[in-house]
C-alpha cells in the first residue's frame, strides 16, 4: 500500500472509458486517507470478463463536505468518505 | 425488443414486463444456455439472500452495546467478529463497522449501484436503490436524513460513507437511553434495519413494550 492513513491525497481528474468505481463527484478534489483497506481484483478490467489481476489497493478517503460541494453551509462540519483504488490517487502536498 | 433477429429457441419475451426484469431473464437464459450457471446456482443464491435478515446484523450491535471488548473487536474486523458469533459475513473479504455516537453519525450509500451488506442485513430496501437516494445521501444528507424522521444537532458531524467497492459497511447505532437492564436479546430487537444503514436511531425501548 503506497498510502498510509492521515496522508492527503487528490483524486485523479480524468475520464475513463468504460467501466469504473471512481465517483465523478470526487474526481479532482483532495481528501485524506482514512484507511488502507487491502487490495482487491480491479473492476475495470474483471467487468469485461477477465480476471481483473493485479490486483489493486484500496482505501478509505475521506473529504470535507465543502471541498466536494463548496457553498453549502447547511453541512459545514460534514464529510463524505469513498473507496477509492490506487490507481485513482495522487500524492499531493 | 419486437424484432427476434437470433436463431436460438427461447421463451418470448412479455411486452408488459418492466426493462430490468426482462434484461435479466434474459441474461439468466444466457448464462445457462451457454453453461455459465445452472438454475440451482441462481436458485441458491436467493435461497441465502433471503434466508437473511437485519436480525442478524441486530445481533452484532446488541453484543456490541452489552460487551465493550467485543465492539472493540467487531470496529477492528467486522468480518471476524460476525464469525466469533456464529454469523455468516457474507462473501466480501472486509467488513466494516462504523459506530454513531453523540458527536458523529455515519450514514451508508452506495452511489453507483446498490452495494450493501446483505449478508448481515438482508436485501435492501426500494429506496436505497433508487436514484433520489443515491444522488441525495452524498449532496444533502442532512436534508435527506430529515425527510426520514431523523433531524441531527449542527454539532454532530455527518459522515456519509459511499460504498463504491468491495467493502462492506454496518453502522452501530447509539444505544437508546431508558434501556439499562435490558437483556442483549432484547436489546437486539430494539437495532432496525435503518438504524444499521444510518438513517434512523436505534428504536426507543418504549416502542416494543406491551
Amino acid at each position: 500500500m503506497s498510502y498510509r492513513a492521515g496522508q492527503r491525497v487528490r483524486v485523479a481528474e480524468r475520464s475513463h472509458d468504460g467501466h469504473h468505481r471512481t465517483p465523478s463527484y470526487i474526481k479532482g478534489k483532495t481528501g485524506r486517507v482514512e484507511r488502507a483497506h487491502a487490495s482487491f481484483t480491479n473492476p475495470e478490467t474483471r467487468a469485461y470478463g477477465r480476471d481483473g489481476l493485479p490486483e489493486k489497493d484500496l482505501y478509505l478517503v475521506g473529504f470535507a463536505f465543502d471541498d466536494v460541494w463548496p457553498g453549502d453551509s447547511r453541512h459545514a462540519t460534514d464529510r463524505i468518505y469513498v473507496d477509492v483504488f490506487e490507481h485513482w490517487l495522487e500524492e499531493t502536498a | 425488443m419486437s424484432h427476434h433477429d437470433h436463431d436460438h429457441p427461447h421463451e418470448p419475451v412479455a411486452a408488459d414486463e418492466p426493462p430490468p426484469g426482462a434484461r435479466a431473464r434474459a441474461l439468466e437464459e444466457l448464462l445457462v444456455e451457454k453453461g455459465v450457471i445452472d438454475r440451482d446456482d441462481v436458485r441458491h443464491r436467493i435461497d441465502w439472500l433471503v434466508s437473511r435478515s437485519p436480525a442478524d446484523g441486530a445481533r452484532l450491535v446488541a453484543r456490541a452495546w452489552v460487551d465493550p471488548a467485543f465492539k472493540e473487536r467487531l470496529l477492528v474486523d467486522a468480518r471476524t467478529a460476525a464469525l466469533e458469533v456464529g454469523l455468516d459475513p457474507g462473501p466480501s473479504p472486509v467488513v466494516v463497522a462504523l459506530e454513531n455516537t453523540d458527536a458523529v453519525h455515519h450514514v451508508v450509500v452506495c452511489t453507483l449501484c446498490s452495494c450493501y451488506p446483505k449478508a448481515l442485513l438482508g436485501p435492501p430496501p426500494d429506496w436505497y436503490k433508487s436514484l433520489p437516494y443515491r444522488s441525495r445521501a452524498v449532496s444533502d444528507p442532512r436534508g435527506v436524513l430529515s425527510e426520514f424522521g431523523l433531524a441531527l444537532d449542527d454539532d454532530i458531524e455527518v459522515r456519509v460513507v459511499d460504498s463504491t467497492a468491495d467493502i462492506r459497511y454496518l453502522v452501530i447505532p447509539r444505544r437508546p437511553g431508558g434501556t439499562e437492564g435490558m437483556s442483549e436479546e432484547e436489546l437486539a430487537a430494539l437495532v432496525t434495519r435503518d438504524s444499521m444503514i444510518g438513517v434512523a436511531r436505534a428504536a426507543p425501548p418504549l416502542l416494543f413494550k406491551s
